[in-house]
């Protein structure tokens, strides 16, 4: 999980005007670190080719929107994190 | 190219799904309007018109490979360069490939050539989203057919219709 967080903190920080230090494992990329659309793609497309995964990231939105899950499931960094360690266990 | 339609190419050459790669063929017209202001005297295409000629191929690449299942809108357009003056009459080969097909989105590779040389490339990334209306994508279906899509890359109703 540790290295998961530095490895999607970097990412963001390279993505975004976000400082790495402000990135905790409780922020909300959304809420709290205000990454919009079109940097939330980038930092998507960066996740993928890091991890060798594809985040499902429109299954999740879906799951959301339809009430299945909540946001914070997705979109909290420790549980992003913990998304994308399931997603390379499963490629594994 | 019909500029003033905003339709950049005129022929599919080669699509390759299992390789994700499209070639098309794009010939600039003898004469537009836009050549009146760009330049007077001095007709040149617009750069901004080899970038979306560029997306054009890529987003005709993108469909097939989805199954013109998504619309892919252009987003971003990354390490764009504008190597060469392209006249009117300048038959150009624009080549493209999928670097990445993510999850509502995809990363396209893209090059211009005009006579074998390298005249403009780009990496240009797609939101991809659902059809707003199903006329639009008959009409996208239907434009693709037009340019020569070949019929396994259509939608299998509309390969049927063919």
């Amino acid at each position: 999980m540790s290295d998961t967080f530095e490895a999607v903190a970097e990412v963001i920080a390279d993505v975004s005007d976000i400082e790495k230090s402000e990135i905790t494992l409780d922020s909300h990329t959304i809420n709290d670190l205000g990454i919009d659309s079109l940097d939330f793609l980038d930092i998507t497309y960066a996740i993928d080719k890091r991890f060798g995964i594809k985040m499902p990231v429109e299954q999740w939105m879906e799951d959301v929107n339809e009430g299945r899950a909540e946001a914070e499931h997705f979109f909290v960094m420790k549980n992003l994190c913990a998304r994308i360690d399931e997603l390379v266990a499963a490629k594994a | 190219m019909r500029l003033e339609y905003f339709q950049m190419i005129d022929r599919i050459e080669t699509l390759d799904l299992g390789e994700g790669r499209i070639v098309c063929r794009a010939v600039v017209p003898e004469r537009s309007t836009i050549f009146e202001g760009h330049f007077p005297g001095q007709p040149l295409l617009p750069g901004v018109l080899m970038v979306e000629t560029m997306a054009q191929s890529a987003g005709y690449l993108v469909l097939a490979k989805n199954g013109f299942s998504r619309m892919p809108l252009l987003a971003k357009i990354e390490q764009a360069k504008l190597r060469n003056f392209v006249e009117p009459r300048s038959a150009l080969t624009v080549e493209c490939e999928l670097l990445h097909e993510g999850s509502g989105f995809a990363v396209t590779k893209g090059q211009i050539r005009h006579d074998g040389q390298r005249v403009a490339d780009a990496e240009i990334r797609f939101r991809t989203m659902p059809f707003p209306s199903d006329d639009l994508r008959a009409l996208l279906i239907e434009t693709a057919r037009g340019v020569g899509m070949d019929a396994d890359a259509l939608p299998v109703e509309a390969a049927v219709g063919a």
